[in-house]
């Protein structure tokens, strides 16, 4: 560790921004960054990077006027607003849980964002709005459409993920815009904030033609206060800068498994016994350069520590699934999520690495087959779909699962529902295994129309192995004709509602003290609280529900055309027919006159 | 059906697999195939769209049954999914459905889809569907009375459109698309005219109704063609039957069609970004190329209409024959008033509508109370009269009158409901005919009986 200090002292001094010495009492900041690559159980693989600043000051305190790795921009955003937690995702696609398994991070489609206040702020709402349009400027996202009608305030599902004292939740905000696109327009900033920029180190992977050339994508930025060590007298502030991607193996380009002749299955007959398909899938291989285009020459000068996880941790007990390349120089072995995982190490900070090539590109090369029926379903997973069909009512249900063999767990759902859809709380049920599941703990705030959305929170036991299917029904709103979004006869969504839990795992988590400052990133941004559980938050699906829409085509433009026609006309005819025209006299002399006429009436002398 | 190759086959080629068996118990014994419990299997796999969210899909089903019907289409499905599997620019999910059963495994299927069940509660057997519910040529000839599906489905948000496909050989010749649904919905036309610009752009012979459109479409032979056409497909439509398996989706708003022997319709298809919506639902097509919009085929609805409303105002004059002008009876159509008119209808050849109420009491009854004195003497038709002080004096008989059509109504109403099962009863013990010719032999009989119902009901 010593030699590994000396390296990154080193390189501080060597790439070290501009002359001198960097003033290291006045507020410590440290950087580090991570690549997690770990192959899903479907046969693709996930990439999530995540980029920390640490920094030693208060930024509340304000007299922060020298920044270093932490962006300014948010540095003065959090001191000016009283930010005490600023958790904002941007993410184009859907995490499969049911197949891809927990992600480290999960964020809804779209946009999400949620904050907590400091209690010394007077006015919330009037920050949030503020902060929203800021961050709209700086991610050049359409977080300005954050508005009352689509803000809530949890009372149970978000509690502060760092450093606080108190949880009043009328502090927190939490909004969501699940039609928000994602693209490269909000990765560019997004990179700008990272110290290096994408010039050096992990971020060099982060191509946008690649990105985007993906199953998923999700950006994010958390900012929290953190304790500065373990006596936890002092307040550090902690940037997260996280972006997780997945890549398909059929997408890539080389189908992955034996690829079938579309001519071949043109003419096959279904009832033919004879014919034998390639069965066995071995996916394909992955490389770094595969994935991203490129490989990795450098860590960033700035960090602190730069690594590379890969998660080769084997399936059943049995051999190894994934066979790396280069060899890892090192092994960890953590607890993630209730499981036990093994994952490769790569320093890009320890000199060694980069001796025998320049340049570092991890392979993964399956090793044998897989099987269609071994794919392990998570312990928690959802599905939300609205069912029934018309125009006038509906019913949103959700199922969630509890695949856990003998434990039952609670689980706080979050269901956001926008005022036009008006739901029937009378109607909801829940139902597990056939018998009706109380909540023990529900917050119910109706909606106002045009002011602000339905939240629905709800604390449910989820017992053992069993399907919990919640369905509340609603009827749709008929808007006002300019309320409509362009293209109304899409559908309107319905943001993701959030799934919070204390998910058992299955092995206990011996190692909980260890220090955070040492364990890899992708462990640390929530915090576990003991060691049989663990803290999962899930996503549902958003949902696309059909309004009553007015017919905005061609009868409705004539329509109103005419309507507009027949006024004008009818108005101006009708003005014209009733109105009575007589000769004015036409007013002789100006001010002269006038001022005669005046002075003759005050001599009583008839005017002119 | 091949249900665990079928399986197979679809998760090689990458999809999302799910199947869904469903049970269904007809109501009529299907006597071609001798089942009464169907059981079968859906299966399908969906290609997720990479980032999208899952809130909408589009649906390529298949129906596939036992023997060799529709191999074809199920080997092009298949080649057609490993094909946009490897496509990277879907912005919906699309689903590949293989459904047993044709119209059953469709039915069961979208129910489940849409969590559901239309088509029978469980425990109670809903006998009487409105009209059957038969199959296509081949298919069950089955009122769905009872469904189960069992398990949880994998979904895909809400479905945007829908293509049917049957090809049932390898050598194609002619594609024919099949647009009416079930109780003769139709899907949006945007779907037909893209359809039509595709077979039109590849110059390939696409029909409707089985009938090619002709080239010279003003002459006397091509109206007549024309007109067969779109009669055949006015039948179609009346007969109530989904002539595929798309027709099951219009009830859900999922704009469907069917074709049979169609090879690669997908560009066009996928194409789609928005919800097809600027077009016509309701239209006639004589041709391919042609249709007849509501537009034009309502106004002589309207005419028809036209006559009753201009007969009611004839009729008005005709009661104020003593030359005096009243409000028009269209704008008093409320309460006591409307049953006036629809009296006077009944009437009209009996003379003035003063003496209406008196013959419309029983004959034997005594003379109505005299008019009261808020007649005038001019005496307008009291359908037209401003009515509340009139209306306690006359209620009586008034009330009495309303008895027998009330009665006659909802004895028709209950004889409908249950003359067909009981006469089925009665029908198969007595007679040699099977249980569904027996409905519709009772129908026929309860219609033609209603023929002979005297229709003057009073006197």
């Amino acid at each position: 560790r010593g030699g590994m200090l000396a390296a990154v002292l080193l390189l501080l001094t060597a790439a070290g921004p501009g002359p001198g010495p960097v003033p290291v009492r006045a507020g410590r900041d440290a950087l580090r960054e991570e690549l997690l690559l770990s192959p899903l159980p479907d046969g693709d693989v996930a990439a999530t990077f995540q980029f920390r600043t640490r920094w030693d000051a208060d930024l509340q305190r304000g007299a922060v006027s020298h920044y270093r790795l932490f962006p300014k921009a948010l540095g003065q955003l959090v001191a000016a607003l009283g930010v005490r937690e600023l958790h904002l995702a941007l993410t184009q696609g859907f995490w499969r849980t049911r197949v891809w398994g927990q992600p480290p991070l999960q964020a809804p489609a779209g946009a999400e964002l949620w904050v907590w206040f400091q209690p010394t702020v007077t006015d919330v709402d009037k920050a949030w709005e503020e902060l929203s349009n800021i961050l709209s400027g700086i991610f050049c996202a359409s977080l300005n459409f954050i508005d009352s009608t689509n803000t809530v305030t949890p009372t149970a599902s978000f509690k502060p993920l760092g450093l606080a004292n108190g949880t009043d939740h009328h502090l927190l905000r939490y909004a969501v815009l699940p039609r928000e696109v994602v693209c490269t327009e909000n990765l560019t900033p997004w990179k700008k904030l990272l110290p290096c920029g994408s010039k050096a180190g992990l971020a060099v992977l982060l191509k946008a033609e690649r990105l985007f050339h993906s199953s998923y994508h999700s950006q994010a930025v958390h900012i929290r206060p953190i304790c500065r060590d373990a006596s936890c007298l002092a307040v550090s502030w902690e940037l997260r800068q996280t972006l997780t991607v997945v890549f398909d193996t059929f997408s890539s380009g080389q189908g992955k498994k034996g690829k079938l002749g579309s001519s071949a299955l043109w003419s096959l007959s279904v009832h033919s016994t004879s014919l034998s398909l390639p069965l066995t899938l071995l996916p394909t291989d992955w490389s770094l350069f595969k994935m991203f285009s490129r490989t990795l020459t450098d860590a960033c000068p700035l960090a602190s520590q730069s690594k590379v996880y890969v998660d080769i941790s084997p399936k059943n007990k049995e051999k190894e699934l994934l066979e790396v390349t280069p060899p890892p120089a090192s092994v960890h072995e953590a607890i993630v999520q209730g499981d036990k995982r093994t994952y490769a190490v790569y320093d890009l900070l320890s000199p060694s690495l980069f001796n025998t090539s320049r340049s570092l590109n991890v392979q993964l090369k399956w090793k044998r087959p897989q099987d269609s029926s071994d794919l392990p379903t998570p312990i928690l997973h959802a599905q939300r779909y609205v069912s029934g069909y018309g125009l006038q009512t509906g019913e949103i249900s959700t199922l969630i699962y509890n695949t856990h063999p003998y434990r039952a767990f609670p689980v706080v759902l979050l269901e956001t529902v926008p005022w036009y859809l008006r739901l029937y709380v009378h109607t909801l049920t829940i139902i597990t295994k056939g018998k009706e599941n109380k909540p023990s703990y529900i917050h119910y705030q109706p909606a106002q129309d045009r002011r602000r959305p339905h939240l629905l929170e709800m604390l449910i036991q989820l017992p053992a192995n069993s399907v919990t299917k919640i369905t509340i029904q609603f009827e749709r709103a008929l808007l006002k004709w300019t309320e409509y979004t362009p293209d109304p006869n899409h559908g309107f969504y319905v943001s993701s509602s959030v799934l919070s839990a204390l998910v058992p795992s299955v092995i206990a988590m011996k190692d909980v003290d260890v220090d955070v400052e040492q364990s890899s990133l992708f462990t640390s941004l929530f915090p576990s609280s003991d060691g049989s559980s663990y803290f999962v938050r899930l996503y549902t699906e958003p949902l696309l529900v059909n309004l009553p829409t007015p017919d905005f085509s061609m009868p409705y433009n004539v329509i109103c055309l005419t309507c507009t026609v027949v006024a004008v006309c009818y108005g101006s005819f009708y003005n014209l027919l009733t109105r009575t025209f007589h000769v004015e006299e036409p007013s002789r002399g100006g001010l002269a006159k006038r001022l005669a006429n005046i002075i003759r009436k005050f001599r009583g002398v008839p005017p002119l | 059906m091949p249900v665990a190759w079928l399986e197979k086959t679809m998760w090689t080629l990458g999809l999302e697999v799910h199947r869904q068996p469903f049970s269904r118990t007809l109501p009529f014994p299907d006597e071609l195939r001798e089942r009464y419990m169907v059981k079968g299997t859906n299966v399908y796999g969906i290609l997720r769209a990479p980032r999208a969210a899952s809130t909408e899909a589009l649906v390529l089903s298949v129906p596939c049954s036992e023997g060799p019907h529709n191999n074809q289409a199920v080997g092009l499905m298949l080649a057609l999914a490993s094909y946009f599997r490897g496509q990277i620019y879907w912005a919906k999910d699309i689903i590949f459905l293989v459904n047993e059963h044709d119209l059953l495994g469709m039915e069961a299927w979208l129910e489940a889809y849409h969590d559901v069940n239309l088509t029978g509660e469980a425990g109670a057997r809903r006998e009487g569907c409105p009209w059957p519910f038969p199959g296509r040529a081949g298919g069950a000839d089955a009122v769905p009375a009872e469904i189960r599906s069992s398990g949880t489905l994998g979904r895909a948000g809400a479905i945007q459109a829908a293509i049917s496909l049957e090809l049932s050989s390898d050598v194609v010749t002619s594609f024919d698309v099949a647009v009416e649904g079930l109780n003769g919905q139709l899907p949006n036309l945007d779907l037909l005219n893209l359809f039509h610009a595709f077979c039109q752009k590849n110059g390939l012979l696409c029909t409707i109704q089985g009938k090619l459109p002709r080239s010279d479409w003003d002459s006397l032979p091509a109206f007549a063609h024309s007109l067969q056409t779109l009669l055949l497909m006015v039948l179609a439509q009346a007969s109530g039957q989904p002539r595929g398996d798309h027709g099951l989706f219009l009830r859900y708003r999922i704009e469907a069609i069917t074709l049979r022997g169609i090879n690669s319709f997908r560009q066009y298809k996928y194409d789609m970004t928005t919800r097809l919506h600027q077009s016509y639902f309701f239209y006639l097509l004589p041709s391919l190329s042609r249709f007849v919009s509501i537009g034009v085929y309502m106004p002589a609805f309207g005419f028809l209409i036209l006559v009753l409303i201009l007969k009611i105002s004839f009729l008005g004059g005709g009661g104020g024959a003593r030359g005096v002008s009243k409000p028009s009876p269209l704008l008093s159509l409320d309460g006591p008033h409307a049953l006036d008119l629809w009296m006077k209808l009944s009437k009209s050849e009996t003379g003035s509508a003063e003496r209406l109420w008196d013959s419309d009491h029983a004959g034997g009854e005594a003379r109505p109370l005299p008019v009261p004195s808020l007649s005038p003497p001019r005496g307008p038709p009291r359908s037209h009269q401003p009515h509340p002080p009139r209306f306690p004096q006359e209620s009586r008989p008034g009330l009495l009158v309303l008895v027998p059509p009330l009665v006659i109504c909802h004895a028709a109403g209950l004889a409908l409901y249950y003359l067909p099962v009981l006469g089925q009863h009665v029908a198969t013990q007595h007679f040699p005919v099977s249980e569904s010719e027996a409905v519709v032999l009772t129908v026929i009989a309860i219609y033609v009986a209603g023929m002979a119902l005297p229709h003057n009901t009073h006197r």
